[in-house]
């Protein structure tokens, strides 16, 4: 019981991540209709750059604790909302109206570019952060065994519901939204109308980055390890959970994130842990086959 | 030139923003074990120069084209028009050749062989991406399923080379239609995604499933490749390849023989493309890439057609594994990742709108480019996925522009791509 | 006029909307059907329903053919074309990077499948698909020179002014040699002459032995050719009857108000 408690707390926690990085590809695919393949990468670029300021914070001896948390959020954000900015100016927008293929391979392109880009530039070897923040609260005791919600936990499920709560208020209240809305579903028809479809994408790609920075922040915090590649799995992973939570709704993305998280915990606790990729990846061809609009996503009929 | 400068400004700025960080401060491990930052400002400053430079560059030039007449066919594609029908005969000649010209050796050989198995691979993989337009990202799952069933034929079974290159084919066949039946309802970019994790479930297996493939390890002591039956033994012994032939032994023997199988292989591959183009299944594919719709209209059985894709492409590329196992005499999981399928895919999309040629060229250029930069190491795959953007973003229908028809009342005329469908799913 | 093809009730809902409600009528052996309403009555929906795009939540298809009666409601699209239901689209499919003459033999693929022995024996010259291919190209030509369209043979699709590209998308139709041709609005965006044209060629196919049922907007060309008209009208049908009983009709011209041509309104005075 206590190690079932246990593994849903870690569940959720890792869900929270995986649903920060999923609302980004459901964002952009919503917009373009496009899977941003590199967006995985994106979410590492966040762990690297989370790294480097945390270190910069505390060997400078600026600050340290919960209020350098914050700068490095702050930080972070700004550089991986710079590079989502980047990737889409430099590799996709060129190719906006041509055909499937070239901008997927683009982006394949980008997640090789940023893959190694990383690895020349920080290193190919693991990096490993010292805990900001440890210790948690203890919930329950079954023998040897002690179910713990660490803070750092706390503070990725506070976290991201804060960030999404901004997020929706965002798209649901502001011009921005509005905007972003109408794109999706018309942006011919949104440029007639004098919306400037190239800003709003650029913005989606640029709000996307910043909440896969979020995650890639919190999964240092969390997993206190991080390397070039962990953006390729989160990254099929989150498209998992956007697929799953049906691609197009923001909801669905973090419902989504979560049922992943809790299926790949438990998984590994329960089964094995060497096929916990294989679980993800089998979710994923699952849902395309049979549920292709997702749990949550909008029934399409096919207009002949 | 000011309108330049500017955006020359914006870009450097851009890039500061993005290396001050990540390239400016340097994370290695420090004494205490802990990871320490080493500032590496120069760098950065020399990276934003570049940029502005390059950009300004970029501006300057587009600047000048604009004032030039748009329209007006460039020399370039004057000059590839013209050279187009030597370029075929040409590159097959150079390809029989190649182990007699000049200056070939050893290591000039081993990159042919490299070559062709990518030109190899990327027809089969054109089959199925460039003519039926089934964005396959997972092609190398069917390449490992060729290579490991060939080697475990061969070491289980101890059947010759030749009998397990049509098993191996037919087995990665078999996996072609169980891979591509889930996905036949589905379109575009979740194909791609869907065939990606086929490909990369496949690869966890491999690596997971110690008994049978040998976990991580893989398999060694594959069986070498004969000449019909007769070894290529260095000792020269009665029975052995160079004693029937009355050669001096020697280790290129093997080498040659290699680089003319693959040739074989993939000219294979080849002659059934070509000739299944002219025919309903070939033209099947090409209207399925199209438009799906108005073949379902027409009668078409789309479920048998991209099956036959799948299962086509797959073959090839069972082949090709058979192949790169018999050649290296050991596999493991690590060759089929899936940079490999991602590679694979660039060649076909850079060849362009289903041309034999065109992938042929593009395997050319980026397997033999990316093994001339071999001394760049760490460097070598970045400049390649910049490489790949690059070349999409100039050239996002690939290299060959046209695509020639299949038949003709008069006289076939090719066809520009701007009306040329792709991966419309 | 023995029937092709019979609808009864056939009833078309996605989620809560009913975009097609109990529509049966009969199209007959010889003869041409339009089916005509107002934008939204739902015609290219039933068009669907018949041709097999969408499969209908109520109500039975009849194909009334050579080899029987065939029910076709519960039939995957490919398979309707397959037992001689032919259509065109309102938004032009062609094969667009291909010739014209690769579309029309794409249209004769599974009688050219037949003849390759399962695909291996034509990659190795061992069958009978050479002679089936010259057969195929005649019958393209055929095609072509009715469409007139022969001239324009090896140029792309798309490239063809968009009158030809019509005219394409009927002859790659035929070429499935159809019991049943349907066409979705094949004079949208011709101009007068080229509508003429296009109505002596609906008549030549009908010759030839093709029924035809087909969804249009321009009066002219219906009144002129249908033998029978059908109007719908929010998905229900609210006439079924010959081209001047329709014109009279005081429930169709009241569905039409206010979307009249000028021109058709002062026909239906003068009838």
């Amino acid at each position: 019981m206590a190690y079932a408690l246990q593994q849903l707390i870690n569940g959720v926690s890792l869900g929270m991540i995986y649903g920060l990085i999923a609302v980004g590809y459901t964002m952009v695919y919503g917009i373009i209709g496009m899977i941003n393949f590199a967006h995985g990468d994106i979410f590492m670029i966040g762990a690297f750059a989370s790294l480097i300021a945390l270190l910069l914070l505390s060997a400078g001896g600026l600050m340290e604790g919960p209020a350098a948390i914050l700068l490095v959020l702050v930080i972070s954000v700004a550089i991986t909302g710079l590079y989502g900015w980047a990737v889409e100016r430099v590799a996709y927008r060129p190719l906006r109206g041509s055909f499937r293929l070239a901008p997927l391979i683009s982006a394949i392109g980008i997640s090789i570019v940023l893959q190694n880009f990383v690895q020349v530039a920080q290193g190919a070897r693991p990096k490993p952060a010292e805990a900001v923040i440890s210790g948690g609260i203890e919930l329950m005791r079954e023998g040897d065994f002690t179910v713990q919600l660490t803070y750092v936990q706390i503070l990725i499920i506070a976290l991201t519901l804060a960030v999404l709560a901004i997020f929706t208020v965002l798209v649901t209240r502001t011009r921005l939204g509005r905007a972003m809305r109408a794109c999706e579903q018309d942006r011919r028809m949104a440029s007639l109308l004098g919306i400037d479809t190239d800003r709003t994408i650029s913005l989606t790609f640029v709000i996307g980055a910043a909440l896969a920075s979020v995650a890639g922040t919190m999964y240092l915090l969390r997993y206190g390890v991080i390397d070039f590649y962990i953006g390729f799995l989160a990254g099929v992973k989150a498209f998992t959970a956007a697929v799953l939570g049906g691609i197009g709704s923001l909801p669905g993305a973090v419902l989504g994130g979560l049922l992943i998280g809790l299926i790949e915990t438990f998984w590994s606790a329960y089964f094995s842990v060497q096929y916990k990729d294989v679980a993800a990846f089998s979710i994923l061809v699952i849902t395309l086959i049979f549920l292709p609009t997702g749990l949550l996503g909008r029934q399409e009929v096919e207009k002949v | 030139m000011i309108a330049a400068l500017r955006e020359a400004a914006i870009a450097a700025a851009v890039a500061f923003g993005l290396f001050v960080l990540l390239v400016g401060l340097k994370t290695e491990p420090g004494s205490a074990g802990t990871l320490i930052l080493r500032e590496r400002f120069g760098d950065v400053a020399l990276l934003c120069g570049l940029v502005f430079t390059g950009r300004l560059l970029m501006a300057l030039w587009r600047a000048r084209r604009a004032a030039v007449e748009p329209g007006a066919p460039t020399r370039l594609a004057a000059l590839t028009g013209r050279l187009g029908p030597w370029l075929a005969p040409a590159l097959l000649a150079t390809a029989l050749l190649l182990p007699w010209l000049p200056g070939i050796g050893r290591s000039e050989l081993d990159l042919g062989i490299l070559v062709l198995t990518y030109v190899m691979l990327g027809w089969g993989l054109n089959i199925v991406v460039g003519l039926a337009g089934l964005l396959d990202l997972g092609y190398v799952a069917f390449y490992a399923v060729g290579a490991y069933a060939y080697a475990l034929l061969a070491e289980n079974f101890g059947l010759s080379f030749w009998i397990c290159l049509p098993l191996a084919g037919i087995l990665a066949a078999f996996w072609g239609v169980l891979l591509g039946f889930p996905v036949l309802r589905l379109r575009g970019d979740y194909l791609a995604i869907v065939t990606l994790a086929f490909g990369e479930i496949i690869r966890v297996v491999l690596v997971n499933w110690t008994e049978l493939t040998g976990g991580p390890n893989g398999i060694s002591g594959i069986p070498r490749p004969s000449f019909f039956g007769l070894p290529f033994s260095m000792g020269g012994e009665e029975g052995s390849f160079a004693a029937v032939f009355g050669l001096e032994p020697s280790p290129s023997h093997r080498v040659i023989f290699l680089y003319y199988l693959i040739l074989c292989l993939a000219l294979l591959t080849n002659w059934v493309t070509l000739r299944l183009r002219r025919q309903p299944l070939g033209r099947a594919w090409e209207a399925m890439r199209e438009d799906e719709i108005a073949c379902r209209a027409l009668g078409i059985n789309l479920t048998a057609t991209k099956l036959s894709a799948f299962a086509l492409g797959a073959m090839f590329g069972g082949f090709a594994g058979a192949f790169f196992a018999t050649r290296q005499a050991f596999i493991s999981p690590e060759s089929f990742t899936f940079i490999e399928s991602a590679i694979i895919l660039a060649i076909v999309v850079l060849g362009g709108l289903g041309s034999q040629l065109g992938v042929a060229i593009a395997a050319i250029v980026m397997i033999g480019g990316f093994e001339l930069f071999r001394e760049f190491d760490e460097w070598r795959m970045l400049i390649f996925g910049g490489v790949m953007v690059a070349i999409m973003v100039l050239r996002p229908r690939g290299l060959v522009g046209t695509r020639t028809p299949t038949i003709a009342l008069g006289e076939r005329r090719k066809i520009s791509a701007a009306l040329v469908q792709e991966g419309r799913g | 006029m023995s029937p092709i093809l019979e609808l009864r009730g056939v009833t078309m809902r996605f989620g809560g909307l009913t975009a097609v409600k109990d529509v049966s009528f009969a199209a007959g052996k010889g003869e041409i059907t339009a089916i005509i309403g107002p934008n939204g009555a739902g015609k290219t929906t039933l068009f669907n329903c018949i041709t097999g795009f969408y499969r209908p939540t109520e109500g039975e298809v009849l194909l009334h053919g050579a080899a029987g009666i065939t029910p076709l409601q519960r039939l995957p699209d490919h398979r309707i074309a397959q037992a001689g239901v032919a259509r065109t689209f309102q938004n032009i499919r062609l094969f667009a990077g291909m010739t014209a003459l690769e579309n029309l033999l794409i249209a004769q693929h599974n009688r050219l499948m037949a003849a390759t022995g399962f695909g291996i024996g034509a990659v190795l010259g061992l069958s009978r698909y050479p002679a089936a291919e010259r057969q195929a190209v005649a019958q393209a030509r055929h095609w072509l020179a009715a469409t007139d369209l022969l001239d324009r043979a090896d140029d792309p699709a798309g490239a063809l002014p968009y009158g030809q590209q019509r005219r394409l998308e009927i002859a790659r139709a035929m070429c499935t040699d159809p019991q049943l041709l349907c066409l979705d609005e094949p004079a949208a965006g011709l101009n007068p002459r080229e509508s003429e044209a296009l109505a002596d060629l609906l008549r030549r196919i009908l010759a030839a032995g093709t029924a035809i049922l087909l969804i249009e907007h321009d009066m002219h060309v219906v009144m002129r050719i249908s033998d029978r008209v059908v109007v719908l009208d929010h998905g229900s049908m609210i006439a079924n009857d010959t081209p001047a009983a329709v014109r009279a009709d005081p429930r169709v011209i009241a569905a039409y108000l206010g979307e009249a041509d000028d021109e058709e309104s002062a026909a239906g005075a003068a009838a």
